[in-house]
């Protein structure tokens, strides 16, 4: 790990969603929250849980399962929001839990191409391989286009 | 030498420059015979001639320098103002415009070098009758050779001119009774020197290791805060021969030309009868040089003035930091309403007078940095005038434009965006307003057609008026277009009331349409007008009277970010509705409710008012209701009321818009949002669209 922990690697922040692990570039997040209540934005697509005032600031915030089409479940004490930013936009997403942070190198990531899943494809750019895990890497400008997805989502 | 630094005080001073040289070159179209205005013209040429070449810009410079060359044979009477002449210097203007564009867009002025508008300017200057003036100016344009006198020829300059008050004078005097020598040293910079101070610096040191410095042109602490063109002189006291003086000088680098003149006696008791204004007959050239001399002093004494007045008062600050500022106060004022609503410690009556005083402090650091945030509408409205201009010539009518409330302000974020507004309304009100002449004098209307602009506050609002003295707009027209287009049926347009065929216009597309002519044609959409307008909060009003003109009046808030808001619950949401759009509100029972054409309507003294549920619009999830009656706020969207059904009230309160971000932007009926006393986030209603 540590030799690998150099020049060619980045940075990963691990997080659980069901069952599976996915990543996010931990340059593009900013902060990690705990759950807040979020307001409903009405005309919006229903993966867009609503807003939230991080202090003094509005975010949106996103929830990744329905975005990926998994069922809801309670929140837990490890729910978390994680604040991304890139480009202009920021926004947060839901997740179950927020695990570690990983450091990966450019050949333990595989292409996605390689193999398909039909719902979520579009918002993931690759895989990533530590030891027996598998970590899946999410694609943030796909992810926070939502332009498309409200004609689909209502 | 890095000048990026610069760069931005640079573009900043040179808009502001080129701003006032659009008014005082309008103000001498109207009067040619003005000197003051030809001065100031003629100041900011130079300035900008300064400015642009200090930063490296040579083909701004090179264009203003032969502008200023024109502009001095003006100001000697060498040349007349005619309008061809006003129109060459308007052309200069576009053209140092668009250097500067350049500058704000690329960082470098671009390649056009305007050798047209160069050409013409100097067409003019040769054409001038006297022949005398033609060697004067082609002079300045030279760089000066060793002769004596080129320091004298120079005086085209304000500030290559040198004169000694009586006690230099007589130090001077003292200084050659004891044979010492006194040179007049004229040193000229190469263009590309970039620390002009610094270098300065170096020849004040070189020269005072010699001799003693009695008098600068223009003064040290001028030349020190670069003040100066690219040469100055210095009158210099010194036991050492002027060979001295030009070898050492020369020595320096960046330097293009040292002139050492010595100064004789006769020379300054010359000068000293000029001060004393008794003039004495001299040889003729002399007192040529004179009239120059002072001519010029006077000019720069008003330069100095004019300058005098604009630096010490203010200071620029990036609208970043004062946005930065903003926020930090909408979020004092956010704790501010939290804090107050905490019953915590019941009834103690320190507690509510420090609350109610931390609320005056609030509130007045609060108009405080929206004050600082205000310019007056004098921003974008001074770019008008010349537009009418040519917009009047390009269409061959005679138009004035008349401004008022020009000192009314507005916040710097709806200043920026209501130019182009302004601009679609006002070339409307020319091209299709105004009538011909021919047509007008047939009216009986006087032949020149008035456009008026005013702006003037009213509450919390900022109006501002387009209205012209024109044929007004031919509602029959636009009714038969509207029901061609199949907006309106046929059988249903006889209903249409003035106000609903007006609206119209301001459909998309509507007006680009080729055949409603009388008020578009040239792609000046009014949709775009009322899109921009509905964007910063504000509303259109169009009145019109055949025959007479009209009127189009815009209003638009004062501040885009802190709103008194009434705070409303729609199932379990909060939603903010802003109190300026609010007219009242009322309860009133189901039964009240009737329907007209599939639209639930109920009466409210007569008058016709629309039911919006809000509940259902903006798909609030259900809850249930026990009570009957129902509360409904009454909106007004221009003059049109609706009434939105809430659930009920929870009171009025002074919110901080946020915008809710780049992810959900453009999500309709929401305007943004704002966080509440308790933390929690709640929506603000864009009445505007949700109202029918």
């Amino acid at each position: 790990m540590e030799e690998r922990a150099n020049a060619e690697s980045k940075q990963y922040v691990v997080f659980k969603l069901g069952k599976e692990d996915y990543g996010l570039d931990i340059q593009k997040v900013t902060t990690i929250e705990r759950m807040m209540p979020a307001a409903r934005v009405p005309k919006t697509p229903d993966f867009i849980k609503g807003v939230i005032n991080l202090r003094g600031e509005i975010i949106p915030v996103m929830d990744l399962r329905r975005k990926f089409g998994l069922p809801p479940v309670e929140e837990t004490d490890e729910t978390r929001i994680i604040i991304l930013k890139f480009d202009d936009i920021t926004f947060g997403i839901i997740v179950d839990e927020v695990d570690e942070v990983l450091d990966l190198t450019e050949e333990s990531i595989e292409n996605v191409s390689s193999f398909t899943n039909d719902l979520s494809m579009d918002y993931i750019y690759g895989v990533g391989k530590v030891d027996d895990r598998i970590v899946t890497l999410l694609n943030l400008e796909k992810l926070s286009d939502i332009g498309e997805e409200e004609t689909e989502g209502e | 030498m890095d000048m990026s630094q610069y760069l931005e005080i640079f573009i900043d001073e040179t808009k502001e420059h080129l701003q006032g040289l659009n008014q005082s070159l309008l103000q001498l179209e109207q009067n040619p015979e003005d000197t003051s205005v030809l001065n100031e013209i003629f100041r900011v040429a130079h300035t900008l001639k300064g400015m642009s070449g200090t930063m490296g810009f040579t083909k701004m410079a090179k264009l203003t320098h032969d502008m200023e060359n024109v502009l001095q044979a003006l100001r000697n009477n060498q040349i007349k103002v005619t309008s061809k002449l006003v129109d060459l210097l308007f052309q200069c203007l576009d053209a140092l415009e668009n250097y500067t564009d350049n500058i704000v867009n690329s960082g470098n002025e671009g390649s056009n070098e305007y050798n047209d508008i160069i050409k013409e300017l100097n067409d003019t200057i040769q054409s001038k009758s006297s022949s005398q003036a033609q060697q004067k100016s082609a002079s300045s344009g030279r760089k000066p050779e060793d002769s004596a006198e080129t320091p004298q020829e120079q005086n085209q300059r304000p500030t290559a001119n040198i004169k000694l008050n009586q006690y230099e004078q007589n130090v001077a005097n003292k200084a050659i009774e004891m044979n010492m020598n006194v040179f007049m040293i004229t040193v000229v910079l190469n263009k590309g020197c970039v620390l002009k101070s610094a270098r300065a610096f170096i020849i004040f040191q070189t020269l005072e290791r010699h001799g003693e410095i009695i008098k600068s042109e223009p003064k040290v602490e001028d030349i020190e805060d670069e003040k100066f063109d690219f040469e100055f002189t210095v009158v210099c006291v010194s036991k050492e021969g002027a060979d001295v003086f030009k070898r050492d000088i020369s020595g320096i680098a960046e330097i293009d030309d040292v002139i050492v003149v010595p100064v004789q006696t006769v020379e300054i008791s010359n000068t000293a009868i000029q001060n004393d204004d008794n003039p004495i007959e001299a040889d003729t050239q002399s007192k040529e040089d004179d009239v120059h001399t002072q001519e010029d002093k006077s000019e720069s004494n008003t330069a100095s003035q004019a300058h005098k007045t604009k630096t010490g008062k203010t200071v620029r600050v990036d609208i970043d930091r004062l946005d930065v500022l903003m926020n930090l106060v909408s979020e004092l004022i956010i704790i501010k309403t939290r804090l107050a609503g905490f019953n915590g410690i019941e009834g103690s009556q320190t507690y509510n007078e420090t609350i109610e005083y931390l609320e005056r402090i609030t509130t007045s650091l609060n108009d405080a940095v929206m004050k600082v945030r205000m310019v007056p509408v004098e921003m974008v409205f001074n770019r008008f005038p010349r537009m009418i201009r040519d917009v009047a010539r390009e269409i061959g009518k005679e138009i004035q434009l008349n401004m008022s409330g020009v000192e009314t302000e507005l916040d710097r974020t709806v200043i920026d965006e209501i130019g182009d507004p302004l601009i679609h309304l006002l070339r409307n009100s020319a091209d299709h307003g105004i009538e011909s002449k021919e047509k007008r004098l047939e009216m009986g209307k006087p032949a020149v057609g008035h456009i008026d602009l005013r702006a003037y506050q009213d509450g919390d609002n900022v109006v501002i008026e387009v209205a012209d003295d024109g044929q007004g707009i031919n509602l029959e027209k636009v009714k038969n277009k509207a029901i061609e287009r199949g907006l309106i049926k046929k059988e249903m347009a006889h209903t249409l009331s003035p106000k609903d065929i007006i609206d119209f216009l301001f459909k998309p597309s509507f007006s680009t349409s080729d055949s409603v002519t009388n008020l578009s044609g040239r792609g000046v959409g009014l949709d775009v007008v009322k899109t921009k307008i509905e964007q910063l909060g504000g509303i259109v009003e169009v009145e019109t009277e055949a025959g007479k003109g009209s009127r189009f009046i815009i209003r638009l808030p004062l501040t885009l970010a802190i709103i008194q808001a009434l705070l409303v619950m729609v199932g379990n949401e909060k939603y903010a509705i802003p109190l300026s759009s609010t007219k009242e509100i009322i309860k009133i029972t189901p039964d009240q409710i009737k329907m007209v054409q599939k639209q639930e309507v109920f009466l409210l003294r007569n008058t016709v008012v629309p039911i919006v549920r809000l509940d259902q619009i903006l798909e609030v999830p259900e809850i249930e209701r026990t009570k009957k009656d129902m509360t409904v706020v009454i909106v007004k969207k221009g003059e049109k009321l609706s009434g939105f059904l809430v659930d009920s009230l929870i009171g009025q309160q002074e919110i901080v818009i946020k915008s809710l971000g780049k992810l959900l932007s453009g999500i309709k009926w929401i305007a943004g949002a704002t966080i509440l006393g308790d933390g929690n986030v709640a929506l603000i209603l864009d009445v505007n669209l949700l109202a029918v």
